[in-house]
């Protein structure tokens, strides 16, 4: 089992690098004595001697430029153009659960606009007892809640369907992120305008040309849907819709509206583009589902991963991933190291939240053969991710959107991981 | 006087709400007064539209097509259109009117949108070309995939994912490797990523 030879590959670029960087002495578990001093411990280092920066360098700071290889990244033959179009976060190389804002992916359908605080709006009408227009200073007149919740595109692992086309977990898994929100219920809004009982819908729309208007059963809207307005700690970042989008925990990332301005109160779904041509499911025998909101229990192994190879040779493993599930809190992650034969739960990180994504480990001894990692997730409903044939037994290919299967990395012996599919 | 009882926003002015509230219900809720015919669509598209969806709605390169596909949703590669596919005329009026041209939308008069469909529904072969689209026949145009959709129907059809107990030893004999990304490799290059 040789590796795949291809040097222009994201994984064998990095793969050497960060072998070279490794360099000799790598193998076995750091008991490995060395020959000759360290310099970098026996030779007085710059930083040591001289200043590092003043406090006044950086009013916001971006991430040291050693890490400037954990962006988003597009895919160019994925859409005609880069306006109405996704990118991807790079959750290979992240850790922990929080999304920074800076590397959470993008999908805008007419670009990311730019709306001040001054200029926002925000009308509730329709079948409400007084339709409303609020700044965005009443809006934060409401009283307030704080929630974390993963926002997942639907077309997230869309293109594999028909079989392993990308390789990377943030090409793969990368259309999500996961954000600790504050806003106000939309259930305080709706009241707000009194909601007349002939209303059993809401019909949302943003600011942008796109619109992107959808439609939600009013259940969904008084539960726990959020208009909000902050975003891990900060104001929402001008591509997530700043400075008011919409938080829909648990369903498909097209219906969390960004530079949200209108409310409509209906007693029927508007059925828009992005409900019918967009954002239903095709099924083998031609039928598509329609209104398929929830995003179904999930995981991934992000480390090692395509992008994220095994640079230390053998002995001990950190594998890890990330677990959702918008039916509810995960409640397991099992990981396999052989494809699927045997399976061993996994460490969760912390305890699973509702709809919110959840950090797993498995600390493994690895002693350098090949390996076929997958992850398997489970929800508090009792719902377990299936593999890809067992959705393609239900789905066949053709459904793009909430594609949930199980991922198999293959590992091989060099440390490189290739996105596979087995039998 | 509000319902609420905090008293924040003030009134919707009917103005305001004519303005934003242009949506359109697939019962025909929403349409403003106005028609347009096949042959004024033509002209219309062919200097709104056409540079993205072609002369015949048919598509230019990765823009979408609009006509077609007629009978390939069960295919394994469906081509997905108005004519093939969308369940709703309404859907058709309300995104136009609403987000196109793509970079120049809401530019477009109710007339001009009753004329772009119009000659979209000829270019799908569900009208002949002395075809008039108005508010008043709009719902007796027969969209062919308007049975074709179910409301999602998982805790049904995928309830075996939620009884079957998840096997943990010994699952199955074997496993092969059947499909590898690097064989299509079709993955960006990293860029930015050289430590040096």
């Amino acid at each position: 089992m040789s590796d795949s030879s291809r040097g222009k590959a994201p994984s064998r670029r990095q793969f050497l690098s960060g072998a070279a960087a490794v360099g000799v002495g790598a193998v076995g578990a750091g008991a490995a004595r060395a020959a000759s001093p360290d310099p970098l411990i026996t030779q007085e280092q710059e930083w040591a001697q001289t200043t590092g920066e003043g406090v006044d360098a950086t009013p916001y700071g971006l991430p040291i430029e050693f890490e400037k290889d954990v962006v988003r990244r597009n895919v160019e033959w994925l859409t005609a153009d880069t306006i109405s179009s996704i990118n991807f976060t790079p959750i290979h190389a992240l850790d922990g659960t929080i999304t920074p804002q800076g590397c959470a992916f993008e999908r805008h359908h007419s670009g990311a606009i730019e709306l001040s605080k001054a200029d926002y709006r925000l009308m509730i009408n329709g079948l409400v007892d007084t339709p409303l227009v609020f700044t965005y200073e009443d809006l934060e007149r409401f009283p307030r809640e704080n929630r974390v919740y993963f926002c997942e595109c639907a077309a997230n692992t869309g293109m594999e369907w028909a079989g392993s086309q990308l390789n990377g977990a943030q090409f793969t898994h990368g259309m999500i992120h996961n954000m600790e929100y504050s806003g106000v219920p939309l259930r305080t809004l709706l009241e707000e305008a009194g909601l007349k009982p002939e209303g059993k819908w809401v019909y949302v729309e943003g600011a942008d040309a796109s619109s992107n208007g959808r439609s939600i059963p009013m259940e969904k809207a008084l539960d726990d849907v959020l208009v909000a307005f902050k975003a891990n700690g900060e104001a929402l970042r001008k591509e997530h819709g700043y400075p008011v989008r919409l938080v829909v925990p648990g369903w498909e990332g097209n219906m969390w509206i960004k530079w949200l301005r209108r409310v409509e109160v209906t007693d029927m779904a508007i059925e828009s583009r992005e409900e019918t041509s967009k954002y239903t499911d095709t099924l083998e025998d031609g039928t598509s589902r329609k209104w398929t909101w929830v995003m179904d229990a999930k995981s991934v192994v992000t480390s090692p991963s395509p992008q994220s190879p095994i640079t230390h040779g053998p002995g001990p493993l950190v594998i890890t991933g990330l677990a959702w599930s918008g039916r509810g809190a995960i409640t397991g992650v099992d990981v396999s190291v052989d494809g699927g034969k045997n399976w061993m739960p996994a460490r969760l990180a912390a305890p699973g939240t509702d709809k919110a994504l959840t950090r797993f480990y498995l600390d493994h001894n690895w002693d350098g053969s090949e390996m076929l990692l997958q992850a398997r997730a489970k929800d508090s409903t009792g719902y377990v991710q299936p593999s890809k044939d067992q959705l393609r037994d239900v789905r066949g290919e053709n459904s793009i959107y909430h594609n949930n299967c199980i991922q198999t990395w293959w590992v091989k012996e060099s440390g490189e991981a290739e996105n596979v599919e087995v039998s | 006087a509000y319902a609420g009882t905090f008293g924040l926003g003030r009134p919707a002015l009917p103005e305001e709400i004519a303005a934003w509230d242009v949506d359109v219900a697939p019962d025909g809720t929403g349409l403003p007064e106005g028609s347009g015919d096949v042959f004024t669509g033509e002209e219309v598209f062919a200097e709104y539209c056409a540079i993205c969806h072609g002369d015949f709605a048919e598509g230019v390169d990765n823009w979408p097509k609009l006509a077609g596909g007629d009978g390939t949703l069960a295919d394994k590669d469906p081509l997905k259109t108005v004519g093939s596919y969308w369940p709703y005329l309404s859907t058709v009026w309300d995104y136009v009117n609403r987000s196109m041209p793509f970079g120049n939308a809401q530019s477009l008069e109710p007339d001009d949108v009753y004329a772009i469909v119009a000659y979209i529904l000829y270019s799908n072969d569900i009208v002949d070309d002395e075809f008039t689209l108005s508010h008043e026949n709009f719902l007796d145009v027969d969209m062919p995939n308007a049975e074709g959709f179910i409301v999602d129907d998982r805790e049904t059809a995928e309830a075996h994912f939620w009884t079957d107990e998840p096997c943990m030893s010994d699952c199955k004999e074997t496993v092969e490797i059947t499909m590898r990304a690097a064989v299509l490799d079709v993955t960006p290059e990293e860029t930015g990523t050289d430590a040096e």
